[in-house]
């Protein structure tokens, strides 16, 4: 038996942790809140109290430059947010059927696998931006008919293509990760490899990886900003241009609050469902 | 006319030869159990009939069909075929139900319902209806290698392979288990048996097959094979197993 330990600060249940433990655990967290007080009164005093600290806040940290600034970033951030949110339902459904063909066994699917793996080496070898210039520049500049030729269309399929190579290797190691006798018993039932991927393997897998798909979230979230490059105006380009009009940066830092408004909550869900599932499986295993 | 006949059936895997010119006659209705030590050539040989491994030379026949032909559709093979493994395999994301149902549903096209209602009656018939909707790691070993069963069963095969299907439990569990392919004897189920259980081997089988090194080295009836051996690599082998108390 494992002794009963608080987590994460959690009130105590019926079956609680015994009084002494528990005088131990709040006497702890007083300590920490001090201490963390203490300390980031510390840094903040030497911060505030330096010579350059005026000139600093007049440059980044300026109110009426952030009142200024901020609704015309907020509307392209927004866009920021839509293009992410696009892009990773895209992305998720793209990439596991690439990561399924990769897996698909036997000499007939040859050439699929062959034009999995050339599609997975080539689009990672390739610097995002440059995918994102490829496209959203060239594309466009072909004028062919039919064939859309708005930048945004063109800048989101280079992160969607992109981030699909990536997504589609987490999955495939979430595919290998099962063991072979899931696939065997699933093919003894008579199930196709097909069938036997998408309702024994590929469900199983897809758990495994759950923690690396939501790191990918993290950073596509951020990356969405990279198709300013091809003239679109989303949060970075926004807050680019504001810099450039008033020379001053505290554009940038609204920018930044937005970015991390929405990625610090999605990274602590990240950590708490890794945690949890860790957990899960060790209960289980046990 | 044999249900199951193996005709020179030859496997390497590498330079490794596993099974070696081996030939088998199995008739309707017939058990037969395979016995050896462990890496005889047993497992693989369940496996080659299932198709789930190719075979180099020779040939397999289901119902005088030669399956191991090139072109044959494995995957409809196997619908007539159920194999059950040491391991369980259960699909651990899947209840019971799902378990049992998943191949009558998505390869056999049966209704929902109508799965559902033959997958319980199975439960029924197994002792293990109030385990319909649980996961497979809330069920003991026995109850597990059960459920294995009633899958392998739920879409009415007409030959049944099993693969030391009690090595993986607690003693305690195994006469559960092997109750159940009892039974499935007396309704006249065709079965290929891998067992290290001598005492079940000797009370079930109709035809016994001692493999040694990938040969089915001599097979005859129970009686011939555990009272009167007459290679001295099966009596080696049954020696060692009754020292071990086994028999």
């Amino acid at each position: 038996m494992t002794e009963p330990t608080t987590v994460g600060g959690g009130g105590p249940g019926i079956f609680g942790p015994p009084p002494r433990r528990r005088e131990e655990g709040a006497r702890g967290a007083l300590i920490a809140f001090f201490s963390t007080l203490v300390f980031a009164g510390l840094a903040l005093w030497a911060i505030l109290s330096s010579d350059a600290w005026p000139r600093v806040q007049q440059q980044f940290f300026n109110p009426r430059h952030f009142t200024e600034s901020f609704p015309t970033i907020a509307r392209g951030f927004w866009l920021d947010i839509k293009m992410f949110l696009l892009a990773e339902v895209i992305i998720l459904v793209l990439s596991l059927i690439i990561a399924m063909i990769r897996s698909l066994r036997g000499p007939a699917f040859f050439p699929l696998r062959a034009l999995a793996v050339t599609f997975i080496d080539i689009i990672r070898g390739v610097p995002l931006i440059l995918l994102i210039l490829l496209l959203g520049f060239g594309v466009p500049a072909l004028q062919l008919p039919g064939v859309p030729r708005s930048a945004l269309f063109w800048g989101l399929t280079a992160l969607i293509i992109s981030y699909s190579a990536y997504t589609a290797e987490v999955y495939r190691a979430g595919i290998e990760s099962v063991h072979e006798s899931q696939r065997m018993s699933a093919r003894s039932l008579g199930l196709t490899q097909g069938q036997a991927l998408r309702y024994v393997i590929v469900p199983q897998a897809v758990r495994n990886v759950i923690p690396a798909l939501l790191n990918g979230f993290v950073s596509l979230q951020k990356d969405v900003a990279l198709v300013f490059v091809v003239g679109i105006r989303e949060g970075v380009r926004a807050a680019d241009i504001y810099a450039a009009r008033t020379f001053n940066y505290t554009g940038y830092i609204a920018a930044t609050l937005l970015f991390l408004a929405v990625s610090v909550p999605v990274a602590r869900f990240t950590d708490w469902y890794t945690d949890r599932d860790r957990r899960r499986r060790q209960v289980m295993s046990s | 006319m044999n249900k199951l006949e193996l005709q020179g059936v030859c496997k390497a895997f590498g330079d490794k030869e596993v099974l070696r010119d081996v030939d088998l006659s199995v008739a309707q209705h017939d058990v037969v159990c395979l016995i050896g030590s462990s890496g005889s050539g047993k497992s693989t040989m369940l496996k080659c009939i299932n198709l789930l491994v190719p075979i180099d030379k020779g040939a397999i026949l289901l119902d005088s069909a030669k399956i191991t032909e090139p072109g044959v559709n494995a995957n409809q093979v196997r619908e007539d075929m159920g194999i059950v493994f040491q391991a369980f395999n259960l699909f651990p994301h899947m209840t019971v139900l799902d378990n049992i149902t998943l191949s009558p549903r998505k390869v056999h096209d049966i209704p929902k319902r109508q799965a559902e209602d033959r997958a319980k009656e199975l439960l029924a018939r197994f002792g293990l209806s109030d385990k319909t909707n649980e996961y497979p790691d809330k069920l003991s070993g026995g109850e597990q290698q059960r459920v294995a069963v009633i899958r392998a069963l739920a879409t009415e095969p007409s030959l049944m392979l099993f693969d030391e299907v009690t090595s993986a439990l607690d003693p305690e569990l195994v006469a559960e288990v092997l109750n159940v392919i009892r039974g499935l004897k007396k309704e006249g189920m065709t079965m290929v048996i891998a067992t290290h259980e001598m005492g079940f081997a000797r009370d079930v089988a109709d035809q016994v097959c001692f493999l040694d090194g990938g040969r089915i080295l001599e097979h005859g009836t129970p009686a011939e094979i555990f009272t009167n051996p007459t290679e001295p690599r099966t009596e080696q082998f049954l020696q060692r197993i009754i020292d071990a108390g086994r028999l």
